[in-house]
């Protein structure tokens, strides 16, 4: 019952932060948007005992990710005349098209999906299974994923080393 | 009987904010918004692994999270250096005014 009610709460509020993100004129209030939904997505980690997930949510994403938006937003400014001239035609119809076509097939899936490829339907036999402690997460991260996580370290360098390249005002050449 | 929140539910509400997250891709013409738009659909997918993992009992949901997660902050990273490059030289952030490439 419990997690039935923070689901519809954090449901709702993930909502409306993402129906934000896509009407908000303001930038900075889109932004809000998204963190809104975060915050409410590591709620939802966390009532699926994601525990070591969800706090990174909150410290990469609703942290540092947001404050980089948010500068960026600082830096472009806020206040810039969105042109929404439609440059493909029937762009905004299709749009629809393709949302009501999404939709139905959602509702489909939901009406008629029973999950089936799911064992268990509800919560698992056994939580302890799932609880993503730090602990937990650490061991199977070092020991079976520990090459994929070798290989996230080498991304991150190279968009760190690219974010600078990208960054820098001294110009090469002077080029155009 | 009592109200369960069973996986499909996390998994519809995924479903709906990845596609919130899809519209603003196709609506919105200023590049930082079709960014959290992009933000947005990762999490929705990030949503399903969660639930998925929970309820076939594993926890490489969580792990594949943690690498969508990393992913994720190095794409912001380079398109938001990307985005700042383009407007100091254009002075817009408006995708419709980056058509150069079009052949």
């Amino acid at each position: 019952m419990l997690e039935l009610i923070i689901f519809v709460l954090m449901a709702a509020a993930a909502l409306a932060g993402a129906v934000a993100v896509v009407r908000a004129r303001n930038t900075v209030y889109a932004a809000m948007g998204l963190l809104a939904t975060l915050l409410a997505m590591a709620v939802l980690y966390v009532v699926q005992l994601a525990h070591m997930v969800a706090a990174v949510q909150v410290i990469v994403y609703a942290g540092a990710v947001m404050t980089l938006f948010l500068f960026v937003i600082m830096l472009v400014g806020v206040d810039r005349h969105e042109d929404t001239r439609e440059t493909i035609p029937h762009q905004r119809r299709m749009t629809i098209g393709l949302v009501v076509v999404l939709l139905l097939v959602i509702g489909f899936v939901v009406v008629n999906g029973s999950f089936d490829w799911i064992p268990v339907v509800g919560a698992p036999a056994d939580p302890q299974l799932t609880n993503g402690t730090v602990q937990r997460v650490a061991e199977e991260l070092f020991t079976g994923w520990v090459l994929a996580f070798e290989a996230t370290a080498l991304l991150l360098t190279i968009a760190a080393v690219g974010a600078i390249a990208l960054a820098s005002t001294r110009r090469r050449r002077e080029e155009s | 009987m009592s109200l369960v929140v069973t996986p499909g539910w996390y998994m519809t509400l995924a479903a709906i904010l990845f596609v919130i997250g899809a519209v603003g891709i196709l609506t919105r013409r200023n590049a930082l918004v079709m960014f959290m738009s992009i933000e947005l659909m990762l999490n929705a997918v990030n949503l399903t692994f969660i639930a998925a993992g929970r309820a076939i009992g594993s926890l490489d949901g969580q792990l594949a999270v943690f690498f969508v997660l990393v992913v994720a902050a190095a794409e912001v990273v380079v398109g938001l250096a990307i985005i700042v490059a383009i407007f100091r030289r254009r002075q817009s952030a408006s995708v419709d005014e980056l058509a150069d490439m079009k052949g």
